[in-house]
């Protein structure tokens, strides 16, 4: 069965609410928030002050704030009577008044570009979408205001999954004004779901940065009482401020608790889980700091240091590299769609050490050939390829597959993106994505479960 | 002495809140009943106040975010999960939940909504982990008889149970999860309950209304009762969690002394010229000098600890912070619970109480000269260091201009001794807004149709047929029902046994028991089964009952059978009786007796009391007499 709704250009809407709903509502001049009287035609009334229409809300049904302050759906039939009480306001987020600033704290800058940490409910819709400016941040969390010169300033307002190279480059292009302009540490709220390929893109963008660049988000929107947005900001403010490193950093929670945040490396962590605060894993490395009462403790040393010298600035992408997961019976026609399409790099992620099926041998190796160039990562996501263990590796070696050491994928991918953009030939395009370039790769492989910091 | 309620146009409103026991909790599919099998979890939170969706900030929420503190929360992983830790979204809303919700809302003719909205209820002294507890209506109106009263039914809501606090630490609260998101039903009527009696028996009949679904909790905790409380002239409080139905009563009669107390207060205070102004024109003064050689222990402990003694004028105040009566009801301890949920300073010492502590006249002669107060005036100290002394003097301001204003509106606690005490200020509509995570359910007709037909019995029918069918009488079957025994109860009578019997054993007999301090609960229900088919097929007497239970009760794993061969309960062969019986008759009959049968049955009755039924006698001395 197929559903078609029609909208005719006459068709009004209130507060969400359309068809005959919004009629009636029109007729009445009612808006949301506004006290209203619902009488149905059994002779049922209900009285309350009328609220935007949920999202998924069958159509005939309206939204209610009765006084006890509960939200109720009525169901108005035909022949349902609104009458409008009272005008009311229109429920809309009220921002406290900004704490004063302290200009002699180190500058820092908040980077503002969507996301959960930047999110409110949307009572257009019911559902969370980000709303938030970054003053609006730093009026729910003064305490930034403690540790440094707060400025700043709304890049997008966007949901991570939107954000395209595009918007890697123009994310750089500002924080690498900000760094010419003196300022003393870059933060940039973001989306948690595509985060990381973001904080690798900037890696390779922004090397060796005189300050820090943080990444941060939040894993529960900035209006729950319990949301992570506050503590993970704080100790983004603070290592942007204080930390002695000039990295491109992620930081996020360690565990469940508040009281622990960790510092990724950007071009080595990955989200690992949907939903929990502590989503965020270096992998395949250890972080390289933790933030714990106010205090910094740098795990890793030989880390680039603030006010470093060797910074440059590299900025461009290309959007014809792809992103693909073997999985056991899949064909290789996928290699030859995307070869058609222009595509001149792929990242496979392979079973284990760094496989595919032997079926995949011809293909891949007449791709190669034409000059595509094909990079080998692993979905087992820790650990190292290695394609010299099995018979199937050596021969997938043999025709030309890059095996690309511990870099996680998406980090493969991103890197390139950025690797297309300053590369034409093959064999350069392979030299820079073998090339150790912003920490995303180790020729030592550490053991996964350890505790890298004490109790 | 009694208080005319009427007179002083008491209001009750009572909230029921009672524990579901659904398969599993309202948006998870973690059990209700705990096992405490799996892992343990610990971890540390903060939560910070957030907006309402119209831009208010409600009082309450701020009240909490005033005391900055931590959050421990410990749970176990075969009772919690990432929803209890919200570290995931909630699942869909339990639909047996919402069947048990709307099932309770036919019962008490109230008018389900037609789509179900869950909010969220900010709530940020921990005991949520989320910082808000998820509630929704889900049928409003209808009404509960008791006596010859309707009283009317303003809400029936559905919301997660809140976690429990294990233990408070200095800026620490540690929380058990367990209990977080099991299912609770929330029944609230109109304030027009008008004596404490009657706020009882409201509460009870909500409570066996919502029993006869079948599926609520038991136990300790498993109810909580929530009163609104007002009389005449702005005072309205809530007291928060009371679990004991009898304690009901004498709570509503203390928070009715309390408020007219407050009240008289209010007039007596204007009488004597003290304005809010006169409040605030004093300031604290350190008087930490006046006690630098005290032989007060407590004051001496405190200095010693580095903490500082400072004092606040109460102008005109003399005589009024102690009680009147020697009650529990005064300005001092007002004062002093205020202070304490505002600001965690414990001891507000003040004039009416000393020389005391160990504080002599000398130094309350130079606390008086440093506060350059008059015999009219009182005062008050508090201990701590200086910044949290002086915060807890300015509530002590709050709470006297509070009174003078005669405005009385707050949550409090119940404590045991049926008084209560400040909890913080009453939360206002501000603090709910809509739970996106959760999309809006539809009631359907159709839906509802369903539950109506699944209906279960209402106690009052439940009561009235068993009644009639075993001729038992109504108090009987109530406690029968009370104690959830009736399915019992139908068995032993299926059994062959007295209704009658069956009920008081079941009853009576057990409770006092237990009253006896046996674990009577621990005995299976088959041994008891056993125990009576014994008696039905005349191997013992049913008047071995109550030995045989507390046999089994002292000596668990055993049987029925062999609890009545241990006691000497099992019947002799037949024959052996007829043959007692028959030298009886014999010898009652040659010492000149006209009818035999009495004294006969008096020796029987003697000899084989639990071990042979009287019936049974009774028909055998009947057959052989003949
Ligand atoms: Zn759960």
């Amino acid at each position: 069965m197929v559903l078609v709704v029609i909208l005719t250009m006459s068709e009004v809407e209130v507060a969400g609410y359309r068809g005959r709903l919004a009629e009636v509502l029109r007729r009445e001049n009612v808006e949301v928030g506004d006290e209203v009287e619902v009488i149905l035609p059994d002779g049922r009334r209900f009285a309350g002050r009328l609220m935007a229409k949920y999202e998924n809300s069958p159509p005939d049904f309206i939204s209610l704030k009765i006084r006890s302050g509960y939200n109720v759906g009525v169901h108005l039939p035909e022949g349902s009577r609104v009458i409008k009480l009272r005008e009311g306001t229109a429920p809309a987020f009220r921002r406290p008044p900004p704490p004063v600033q302290d200009p002699s704290l180190p500058h820092v800058t908040i980077i503002s570009t969507g996301g959960t940490i930047a999110s409110r409910i949307d009572y257009g819709t019911g559902a969370v979408k980000p709303a938030l400016s970054s003053e609006d941040l730093v009026s729910l969390i003064p305490e930034i205001t403690d540790v440094a010169h707060i400025n700043a300033e709304i890049l997008f307002s966007i949901f991570s999954e939107d954000m395209t190279p595009e918007m890697w480059d123009t994310i750089a292009a500002k924080v690498n004004g900000l760094i010419k302009n003196g300022v003393d540490g870059v933060v940039i709220t973001h989306g948690t779901d595509t985060m990381h390929y973001t904080a690798a893109a900037l890696s390779f963008v922004l090397q060796n940065p005189p300050v820090p660049v943080v990444l941060v988000g939040a894993q529960r929107s900035s209006d729950r009482p319990s949301s992570d947005a506050a503590t993970n900001l704080i100790a983004a403010v603070s290592i942007g401020a204080r930390a002695p490193f000039g990295e491109v950093v992620l930081s996020m929670h360690e565990g469940h608790g508040d009281d622990l945040i960790v510092v990724h490396r950007g071009t080595r962590v990955k989200k690992m889980h949907t939903s929990s605060r502590d989503a965020f894993r270096s992998v395949n490395s250890a972080p390289l700091a933790y933030y714990r009462g106010g205090e910094l403790i740098l795990v890793e040393r030989g880390l680039n240091p603030r006010g470093s010298d060797r910074y440059s600035f590299y900025p461009g992408f290309s959007d014809e590299a792809v992103l693909i997961k073997f999985f056991p019976p899949m064909k290789p026609d996928i290699l030859e769609h995307y070869a058609s399409k222009g595509v001149r790099g792929i990242i496979i992620e392979g079973t284990g050490l760094g496989h595919v099926s032997s079926s995949w041998i011809p293909t891949l190796r007449r791709i190669i050939r034409d000059g595509i160039f094909v990079g080998m990562t692993s979905q087992c996501v820790y650990g190292r390829v290695n394609m010299n263990v099995y018979s199937n590796g050596r021969r997938l070696l043999s025709i030309g597959v890059t095996p690309l050491d511990d870099m996680i994928s998406e980090v493969a991918l991103v890197k390139l993106m950025w690797v297309l953009r300053r590369a034409s030939e093959l064999d350069e395009v392979k030299g820079l994505m073998i090339r150790r370039i912003a920490g995303e790769m180790n020729d030592r492989s550490l053991p996964t479960r350890v505790s890298w910091i004490g109790d | 002495m009694g208080i005319d309620y009427r007179s002083l146009g008491l209001r009750v409103g009572l909230e029921v809140h009672r524990q579901l026991s659904t398969k599993s909790k309202l948006f998870c599919e973690c059990p209700v009943e705990p096992s405490g099998s799996g892992r343990e979890v610990t971890f540390v939170r903060e939560l910070r106040p957030a907006q309402s969706e119209l831009g208010e900030i409600d009082p309450a929420t701020l009240f909490e975010s005033q005391r900055a503190r931590k959050f421990v929360y410990k749970g176990n992983t075969s009772d919690i999960c990432l929803v209890e830790m919200d570290e995931e979204p909630p699942h869909p809303i339990n639909e047996e939940a919402v069947e048990v919700a709307l099932t309770v809302a036919l019962l008490l003719n109230s008018e389900p909504v037609d789509e179900l909205h869950v909010m969220r209820k900010v709530v940020i002294d921990g005991s949520n982990t989320s910082g808000f507890q998820r509630t929704c209506i889900v049928a409003t109106g209808g009404s509960i008889r008791v006596g010859d009263r309707d009283i009317p039914i303003q809400a029936i809501s559905l919301e997660e149970d809140s976690a429990r606090i294990v233990e408070t630490r200095a800026g620490e609260v540690v929380y058990d999860l367990q209990r977080l998101g099991i299912p609770l039903i929330e029944v609230s009527t109109a304030p027009e309950i008008s004596t404490p009696e009657e706020a009882m028996k409201v509460a009870k009949s909500i409570g066996d209304l919502m029993r006869a679904t079948g599926k609520v909790r038991r136990g300790i905790g498993s109810v909580r009762q929530d009163l609104n409380i007002s009389i005449v002239g702005n005072c309205l409080v809530e007291v928060k969690g009371v679990q004991e139905l009898e304690l009901m009563p004498s709570i509503i009669d203390y928070e009715v002394r309390r408020m007219s107390m407050m009240r008289e207060l209010s007039s007596l205070l204007r009488e004597r010229g003290v304005t809010k102004d006169a409040i605030i024109m004093n300031d604290p003064v350190d008087l930490t000098d006046a006690f630098s050689n005290t032989g007060s222990r407590l004051v001496k402990t405190r200095l010693l600890s580095g903490d500082r003694v400072v004092g606040l004028r109460l102008p005109h105040l003399a005589g009024l912070l102690k009680s009147p009566d020697g009650g529990p009801i005064r300005l001092g301890r007002e004062v002093a619970e205020y202070v304490r949920a505002w600001t965690g300073v414990e001891g507000v010492i003040h004039s009416d109480e000393v020389p005391g502590y160990g504080i002599s006249q000398r130094e309350v002669e130079e606390v008086r000269g440093l506060l350059n107060s008059s015999k009219d005036d009182a005062f008050v100290l508090v201990m701590g260091d200086a910044e949290r002394a002086r915060a807890a003097l300015q509530r002590v301001r709050e709470r006297l201009i509070g009174v003078i204003q005669g405005v009385i509106d707050e949550t409090r606690a119940p404590l045991q001794d049926g008084t209560t005490q400040y909890a913080r200020p009453r939360p206002s509509a501000a603090r709910l807004y809509p739970e996106t995570d959760i999309p809006p359910l539809v009631i359907s007709r159709e839906y509802l149709m369903g539950v109506r037909a699944r209906l279960p019995r209402r106690f009052e029918e439940v009561i009235e047929e068993l009644r009639s069918r075993y001729n038992l009488s109504g108090q009987l079957v109530a406690q029968l029902i009370d104690e959830d025994r009736v399915n019992e109860f139908e068995e032993l009578v299926k059994l062959g046994i007295a209704p009658s019997f069956a009920a008081s054993f079941l009853t009576e007999v057990l409770k006092e028991l237990k009253r006896d301090g046996l674990d009577v609960d621990s005995v299976p229900f088959d041994e008891f089964l056993d125990f009576f088919r014994m008696v039905v097929n005349g191997e013992t007497a049913k008047e071995a009952a109550r030995d045989v239970v507390a046999y089994l009760a002292r000596n668990r794993g055993s049987s029925a059978r062999e609890a009545v061969v241990k006691l000497g309960y099992r019947a002799p062969r037949i024959e052996e009786v007829i043959a007692v019986i028959d030298a009886l008759i014999d010898e009652y009959s040659r010492s000149g007796h006209r009818d035999v049968t009495g004294p006969v049955m008096g020796e029987l009755m003697k000899r084989y009391r639990g071990k042979v039924d009287g019936a049974v006698l009774s028909r055998l001395v009947r057959e052989r007499t003949k």
